[in-house]
């Protein structure tokens, strides 16, 4: 188990438990967490594979900045899973290849 | 098109301290932030400061975070928008950004960059492996969000956040196998090293990663010695098992928008590398342009809050504020700064800013 219980500084404030589904698993998560702590805490490391060799990538910077850890979330590909919120019944899947913009917009 | 006195971009220490002085003298002021929150980094910081007690020093990072973020929100004439990403800055006063999926443009008489910096990445085989984390996104994952990296931690880097954040992991109740430092020598400050060396953890000098081992995620590290000229020396070679190699090997300016706006770059190892030279109002080779704060040059949270302050009030007096007070304020701040830097802790940075200043 990943989630700190204890801590001698810190309490930890955490939203509501909600569920979501990474890859067709139902998984659950706190809301308000990034998607990928949510992932890390449920043993997720692995988020996507590389676009040219397709060698495992997890996250590495968790700000936003280093575009490591890029995932289709309720179908929009290239979220920036460290820093996009958890909410109740996403569908997270690990994307295919570089994604596609939508048509409609 | 919405019009300012001041912008600032980035809410870190750096930009919500300018946003306050700026904000003070009663100029309009819009504060950005890419992020959903102001703080920056300092949310994750739960060691206490150092410096005096001006800087805050004996405070935790992330209730310093939270006293600045009140001020902020307590002036009316400061506006603070959130996860807006500046994108585009023009010599005609017009600032282009992305908030909610639109694109958009504001105008400000002056913009203070505080966009902060990035992790440093390392060169070897395997550091593309789910495991090898910056120690800020380890710091984020454990002391934000309560999740831990992982179980066996090997850090690489002996300079003040590697000290820090193995101190922190333990705190959270992780191992910390080793922390390698390529120098021959401890980079962070001692009374560190001394916290993390009490709890048994192994400090090991001279040494580095040659690889990371795994096949999905990381299970492992080859380390080995180096000698004085930095080579790896052969048949030093041993394995560590850990799951999280961790990676504190420095920060660099996040300089995007300084390079977009034209300012003149200088390339000064000493401040992490590429900066905007500036003068002494923190005002860059544009003259609507100031930086503060870590994308000036890496340094501490403290040096950044005086670096954003006095930036801010520059910022105010360049457009007319006047008074004994803020002349007051100015000195205070430039003290403040001289006071941060100095000794042989400082050396480095005063070194690297004698390169960036015009």
């Amino acid at each position: 188990m990943l989630r700190i219980s204890e801590h001698p500084i810190l309490t930890f404030k955490h939203g509501q438990q909600v569920a979501f589904r990474y890859d067709g698993q139902e998984l659950v998560g706190y809301e308000g967490e990034t998607i990928a702590a949510a992932l890390h805490a449920a043993g997720v490391k692995v988020l996507r594979k590389s676009t040219v060799l397709h060698r495992p990538r997890g996250f590495f910077c968790a700000i936003g900045t280093c575009s490591s850890c890029l995932m289709k979330v309720n179908g929009e590909p290239n979220v920036r899973v460290c820093v996009e919120k958890l909410k109740a019944g996403m569908v997270i899947e690990t994307q295919q290849g570089k994604g596609d913009l939508r048509e409609d917009v | 098109m919405r019009m300012f006195d001041v912008c600032i971009i980035g809410g870190g220490p750096a930009g919500l301290k300018a946003a306050i002085a700026a904000g003070s003298q009663g100029l309009s002021v819009v504060l950005m932030d890419d992020a959903d929150h102001l703080g920056g980094q300092l949310v994750k910081q739960t060691h206490m400061f150092f410096g005096s007690e001006q800087q805050r020093a004996g405070a935790r990072g992330v209730n310093i975070a939270k006293e600045l973020v009140e001020q902020v929100t307590s002036l009316v004439n400061v506006e603070v928008v959130l996860c807006t990403t500046a994108l585009g800055l023009y010599d005609d006063l017009v600032l282009t950004y992305e908030t909610e999926g639109s694109y958009r443009k504001l105008s400000a008489k002056k913009f203070i960059v505080a966009t902060g910096a990035s992790e440093r990445m390392l060169t070897f085989p395997g550091n593309d492996l789910p495991g090898v984390y910056g120690a800020g996104a380890v710091q984020t994952l454990m002391n934000v969000y309560g999740v831990k990296p992982g179980n066996r931690v090997l850090m690489v880097g002996a300079g003040n956040i590697g000290l820090i954040v193995s101190y922190q992991l333990l705190q959270a109740g992780v191992e910390v196998i080793a922390i390698v430092e390529g120098g021959p020598s401890i980079g962070g400050y001692l009374v560190h090293a001394s916290k993390v060396r009490r709890a048994g953890v192994p400090i090991l000098t001279s040494h580095t990663i040659k690889e990371a081992v795994g096949v999905n995620c990381v299970e492992g590290a080859i380390v080995c010695e180096l000698d004085s000229q930095w080579q790896p020396k052969s048949g030093t070679e041993q394995r560590i098992d850990a799951d999280v190699i961790c990676l504190a090997v420095g920060l660099s300016p996040l300089t995007d928008i300084l390079w977009q706006a034209e300012c003149e770059m200088v390339f000064v190892p000493e401040l992490g590398g590429n900066v905007a030279y500036r003068d002494s109002t923190m005002c860059t080779s544009k003259p609507h342009i100031y930086v503060a704060g870590d994308v000036a040059g890496v340094e501490e949270a403290s040096s950044a809050m005086v670096e954003g302050e006095l930036a801010g009030l520059c910022a105010a007096k360049s457009l007319g504020v006047s008074g004994a007070h803020l002349t007051l304020q100015i000195t205070s701040a430039r003290s403040q700064l001289e006071e941060l830097r100095s000794g042989p802790v400082g050396d480095k940075i005063r070194a690297g800013l004698l390169q960036a200043h015009r």
